[in-house]
Formats: structure tokens, sequence, C-alpha cells
């Protein structure tokens, strides 16, 4: 345990120490935001609330996966070898989940706030949306960290990570969207209770598995 | 499994059931009319889908478990057929919708639960191409089918309950159990399970011998 925090504390500091990347990837979200803003030609609040609800999903998913194919492609083989040595793998991927899902997190609610600064806010369920942020980085970072440890050991990987990565994280993305429609509409919380606990599920399922699965790659 | 007499079996049932799910009588039903029997060619194919798909997460498990090529032999053949019958289940599926529910593709949950369920699996080829190593292949291919397939129970068994979905044996709608009284139906029904997936097996251990033979040749 105390292995998992000094590791994500290790990775805050990397990442605080070389910000191109974090801020590569945050540059890449608001550029995808204001392009679509663009592209739409509206003024705030006239999208229409399904539109935007798809809208905001879709580019948090395509910058979940540049964001988490970060976490194992774009590593140097050297410092693989470094942690084998060091580490156990179990801490290593769970230190990488509950760091992506940190990481995930920060981006989605600055997504958030760029997002329904230029496109405006429908939101009738404010509470409810954010605890569907947090669960839908928690859930993006579960499916895809282990997706991407896979896509890093194949030759052409970027292309490979969002092939791999995209029915995998649908079943997830869509008990999200549900989740984040109701809260937009502003319907009663007990209407969302079961999609919750079904995500609440697959992620369990997700991380398990992943747990098991990933000392076998790390072998190789 | 190298005795001749459940091939002749498969044969036998397969003929058994295309010509009598053809020609028997079936229960008259509105809106379903012939197309109930579809019951026998659309509904095995799952049945077939999912076994062939577990015997394949089986043969990944066993093959990390002992890295032994024979087990990945028989996962990615499992698989193969696997899709096969999901491609064939999704096409009889639409043929099916298109006399019912009036439409190719009406986006139910089921079909959707199934295109999905189809795109982790040709993931799961496209993987298989981009390594080049056979050991690193095996091992690497065997971690994502494992992973694919945990991931799509949920979106096979959990999702289509929670959204309302058209198809039989959902949402209310009366699925094969509500025909219980009529045993015409299962008379064909059960023999076309049975005979799909031994057509499924055979095929697939045809494949695997194949494949031993070209291994033996290099």
């Amino acid at each position: 345990m105390s292995g998992v925090i000094n590791f994500i504390k290790k990775e805050v500091l990397l990442e605080w120490r070389q910000r191109y990347a974090i801020n590569g990837i945050l540059l890449y979200l608001v550029s995808t935001i204001f392009i679509c803003y663009l592209s739409f030609n509206v003024k705030a609040n006239q999208l229409n609330p399904v539109t935007w609800n798809a809208l905001f999903w879709i580019i948090l998913l395509f910058t979940a996966i540049n964001a988490v194919a970060k976490s194992f492609i774009q590593e140097k083989e050297g410092k693989f070898l470094y942690y084998y040595w060091l580490i156990k793998p179990q801490t290593l991927i769970v230190a990488r989940i509950l760091y992506n899902a940190l990481l995930m997190l920060i981006l989605a609610v600055l997504g958030f706030v760029m997002y329904s600064l230029v496109l405006g806010n429908p939101i009738h369920d404010p509470l409810l949306f954010v605890i569907n942020l947090l669960m839908a980085a928690i859930s993006f970072s579960s499916a895809l960290t282990m997706i991407s440890a896979i896509a890093s050991k194949a030759n052409n990987n970027q292309t490979l990570m969002a092939i791999l990565g995209f029915p995998v994280i649908l079943p997830m993305l869509l008990m999200i969207i549900k989740i984040s429609k109701n809260a937009l509409d502003g319907i009663e919380r007990s209407a969302s209770y079961d999609e919750m606990l079904t995500l609440l599920a697959i992620n369990l399922i997700v991380g398990a598995v992943s747990y098991l699965l990933f000392p076998y790659l790390w072998r190789s | 499994m190298r005795k001749p007499w459940w091939k002749i079996l498969t044969v036998l049932l397969l003929l058994y059931v295309v010509v009598g799910g053809l020609l028997m009588e079936v229960p008259r039903l509105v809106i379903l009319n012939e197309t109930i029997r579809a019951l026998y060619f659309h509904v095995p194919m799952w049945f077939g889908m999912i076994l062939m798909l577990v015997v394949s997460v089986v043969y990944s498990i066993r093959y990390l478990l002992r890295s032994d090529t024979v087990n990945d032999d028989f996962a990615i053949e499992f698989a193969n057929v696997g899709v096969i019958f999901g491609v064939l289940g999704i096409l009889t599926g639409m043929l099916w919708a298109q006399f019912t529910w009036g439409d190719w593709w009406s986006g139910d949950p089921k079909q959707n639960g199934a295109a999905i369920g189809l795109l982790i699996y040709f993931a799961y080829f496209i993987l298989r191409g981009s390594l080049d190593n056979d050991e690193q292949r095996a091992r690497i291919s065997a971690v994502y089918n494992i992973f694919a397939f945990f991931a799509l129970i949920p979106l096979l068994f959990i999702l289509p309950r929670l959204t309302d979905s058209l198809h039989p044996g959902n949402g209310g709608n009366p699925g094969f159990n509500a025909y219980d009284l009529d045993s015409r139906l299962r008379m064909v029904f059960y023999p076309a399970v049975i005979g799909w997936t031994l057509l499924g097996v055979w095929i697939a251990t045809l494949r695997i011998r194949i494949r031993k033979l070209e291994q033996t040749i290099e």
C-alpha cells in the first residue's frame, strides 16, 4: 500500500517537473472544445441537451485515450526494466490506475469548465453531474490503463490503443452518458441508481481482471 | 474426439434442422408468422458464439498458466469460429428484424450490444496481426482475450436488461418460454442448438489441425 502511494507521489513529481506532457493534453482538450464550438457556430446555450451531452463525452473520451496512452506507450524501455527490479507488478498497475484517475479527474473538471463557458451549461442537477464526472474519470482510467499496457507491446501502438480501447470502454461510456443525461434533465436521483451500480460493477470487474492479468503482461 | 460418430451426428442433425425447420408445422402468431423459424437458425448462432468464446477464453487462461503453443491455437481458432457465428447471428437477426420490426437496423440494445461485441473481437485479431514474435503474440493476445471477454459480459447480459429492448425475452416481450406449451418448436430447436454448435467445434478442430501441420512443416 505504501508502495502504491510512493509510486503515485513519484509520478506526480515527475509530471510536475516536465509539465509539457500535461500541458500538451490540456491544450489538446481546449483546442478540441474550441473547434467544436466554432464548428457548431452557435451562441451559448443553444445546443440541444442530447447533442451537448454526447459531444462533451466524446471529447472527454478522446482526451482520455490520449492522456492514458502516455502511461505505458511513451515510456522508455530502460525505465520499464528499472521498475521491473524495483516494484511488484500489482503495485505498478494499481498505482497507474489511481494516478490516471486523478489525471482524468483534473482534465474532466477543466474540460467541463471550458466547455460550459463556450457552449453553455444546461445542467439541472450539478451534484449528480460532478459525481458522474468522478466516476467517469475512474472508469476511463481503469479500462484504458490496462489497454495502454497491452498496446505498448505492439508496433503501431497509437492506433491499436484506440481500436482496443473503444469497444471495452463503450459499455461504461453508455452508462456514463445516461447518468449525465439524467443530471442534465434534473430527473430524480433514484432514477440513476441502477446505472451507477452497473458502472461500479463493471469497474470492479475490469479493475480485478487488470490486477490479475498485468503480471503476465509484465514478464515480457 | 477422433472418432467420426459425432461428425455423422452433426450432419444428420443439421439435415433434420434444415428440412424440419423449414417444412414442419409452427405455431401461427401475429406479426411473427413464418419468421418464427428464425428460432432454429438465429438463436443457435448466439448459443454457439457464447460457447466458442468461452472455450477460447479458457484456452487463453490455460496458455497463461502453461505456455504451450497448442493452447494458443485453440484460443484463436475458437475465437475465429465464435466471430463467424456472431456475424451470422447479426445477419440472421437483421433479416428477422426487417420483417418483424420493419427495419434492418433499428438501434435496439441487443443489436448494438452484438455489434460492439464483434468490434472487441475484430480488435483482438488486429492485435494478433500487429505482433511479430510468436511467443509474445500468444501471451499478449491471451491477456487481451481474457480482458475483453470480461468486458463483454456486462454488454451482453446486463445492459439489454437495463434499457428497453424489443427483442423477444426482453422488456416484457414474450421469449421462448412463452411458447413452452408448444413442443413442436422444441422438437427442432434443441437439435438445432446441438447441431450448429457441433458444426462450430468441427470447423475449429479442422483449422487447429491445419495450424499444427503448418507448424510441423516449418
